[in-house]
């Protein structure tokens, strides 16, 4: 039973780390962007959550309702006044640029917040928990994961069925003849880095119920989210949710081994998948 | 003043290398100009430089009246000018239907809806929902000019209509033409097979090295005349 424990835990917090990665996913599909300060903006989001919470009284999950505009917000001015500037050909400039967004969100924070770890207090809803068929299953963790798989089926829908995803699909194909149908790229992917905020709030919150966080913990988010973008295969939004799940569980049977293991069980069955299939497990993208 | 096109003295550059050294061009409502010229002679750079694709340095583009050099190929779109690129670049994580609808989305009123597309290109209508560029050649450039028509523009740019197409396919769809520009519609026609070309339009420019070297009626020049000017001797 302790090993279908150990899966089934794993499987549940697979679902964070899909929420990590689906940004990513999402706007290097759209503009070929690696965000290295993915994971800061998760713990950004974090902070904001906090601070509304000081501010509003509201629990963690309601100041979603807040803090999810205020980073899409964030998200489509990031993108319109800066990062839209170093897209164009080359790969370089929006590393670098997002590399030093990176280092300026964790020093503002680490000047704001202080080093200080700090948590977000949810309650009953932390340890209520329920029983089915004699495992015990953490309502958190599920509700976390519920959360991953209907923010994703909501991608999905809005990659395939709307308007928006269309305006999407077609400036990843092709920027240039897209313009030409009227559509103005900066605003594309200021659309699509606002959506990616969006989600990363979700992120942000959720991780800041579950753990402490601090300024310095947003690259290991990153890491996180770029694993199971990869495992996933690159530019397939269900087969991130893989990628998150295959993470959590690898991480959950190393931790089960020893504790000091989790990190790098984790890493491990990232390597092996990637040595076996280098496209990932579920590749969509073409060329 | 004219409602047609107007190219003056244009000077458009690739990169640093300079590929329109003054061209001009005027085009009235209606009418259809055959651009030819050998390869690299600038041909699609000018029609770029109309759609906006391309910024001209020098010189200026008049359209219906206003200037519009320097405009983004979001504005022109929706001032009514449309381009068929060269190799057809469809969306190719869109289905045919999509793309087309997409090439609507300025939302321009007029004769062309999906409807009429489909009547004009019957196989579309079966292949809507495939991916576009799972098609063969020239039902892709049927999308591809299905795309640029469902924006009901005014002038429509034709680059390489033929390009790598069957010569069954080509005749196909250079038997639509007259239906297409017969809708009081202008268009500039880019072509490497210059007799298809001149037939199927009522005035011509060559380009040699970006720059004109011959233009007028297919009627007034012989065939030795133009493909002097076609091969810059």
């Amino acid at each position: 039973m302790d090993i279908v424990n150990t899966i089934l835990q794993g499987v549940l917090v697979g679902g964070l780390y899909a929420l990590f990665a689906a940004g990513l996913s999402l706007i290097f599909g759209v503009m070929r962007l690696v965000n290295i300060a993915h994971g800061d903006l998760i713990v950004l989001a974090a902070y904001i959550a906090m601070e509304v919470i000081k501010l509003t009284g509201l629990p963690p999950l309601v100041a979603l309702a807040l803090v999810v505009p205020l980073m899409a917000g964030f998200g489509y001015a990031l993108q319109r006044g800066i990062l839209n500037r170093t897209l164009g050909g080359d790969l370089l400039p929006p590393l670098l640029v997002t590399f030093g967004l990176s280092v300026i969100l964790q020093n503002g924070l680490l000047a704001v917040f202080t080093a200080d770890s700090r948590k977000l207090d949810a309650g009953a809803l932390e340890i209520a928990s329920v029983t089915v068929g004699g495992l015990s299953i953490g309502l958190l963790p599920a509700l976390m994961f519920g959360t991953a798989v209907a923010v994703i089926a909501g991608l999905q829908y809005l990659f395939y069925n709307t308007a928006l995803g269309r305006a999407f699909r077609a400036t990843s194909d092709d920027a240039e003849i897209a313009e030409l149908m009227g559509l103005d790229r900066r605003k594309v992917y200021a659309m699509a880095m606002a959506l990616c905020l969006g989600v990363v709030a979700i992120a942000g919150v959720f991780l800041a119920i579950r753990s402490n966080f601090d300024p310095f913990m947003g690259p290991g988010r990153l890491i996180f989210g770029f694993e199971a973008v990869i495992i996933g295969g690159l530019g397939n939004l269900w087969g991130t949710l893989a990628g998150g799940v295959i993470l959590g569980v690898a991480q959950g049977i190393g931790a089960a081994i020893d504790p000091g293991w989790q990190i790098l069980a984790g890493h491990v069955a990232f390597l092996l998948i990637l040595a076996v299939k280098p496209r990932g497990l579920f590749p969509r993208m073409d060329g | 003043m004219s409602d047609g096109l107007i190219v003056e003295d244009i000077e458009s550059f690739y990169g640093d290398f300079k590929a329109l050294h003054g061209v001009s061009l005027s085009l009235e409502p209606g009418r259809v100009l055959a651009l030819i010229g050998a390869n690299g002679a600038g041909k699609s750079t000018l029609l770029k430089s109309i759609c906006g694709l391309v910024s001209p340095r020098a010189g200026r583009v008049t359209w219906r009246g206003r200037t519009i050099t320097g405009m983004k190929g979001n504005q022109t779109v929706a001032m009514g000018i449309a381009l068929v690129p060269e190799g057809r670049r469809l969306f190719k994580s869109l289905s045919v239907e999509e793309n087309l609808i997409l090439g609507g989305k300025v939302g321009r009123p007029g004769p062309w809806t999906l409807r009429a597309l489909y009547d004009l290109f019957p196989i579309l209508q079966e292949k809507r929902n495939q991916p576009a560029t799972s098609l063969s050649g020239g039902q892709q450039q049927m999308v591809a000019i299905g795309r640029a028509l469902m924006s009901n523009p005014d002038l429509v740019l034709f680059d390489e209509l033929s390009l790598g197409l069957a010569p069954i396919v080509i005749k196909d769809i250079y038997a639509q033409l007259p239906r297409i520009t017969g809708q009081g519609m202008s268009a500039i026609l880019v072509e490497q097979d210059v007799t298809r070309a001149l037939g199927a339009a009522g005035q011509f420019l060559c380009l040699a090295e970006g720059r004109v070297s011959l233009a007028g009626r297919p009627g007034e020049h012989s065939r030795d005349a133009i493909s002097a000017a076609y091969f810059g001797t």
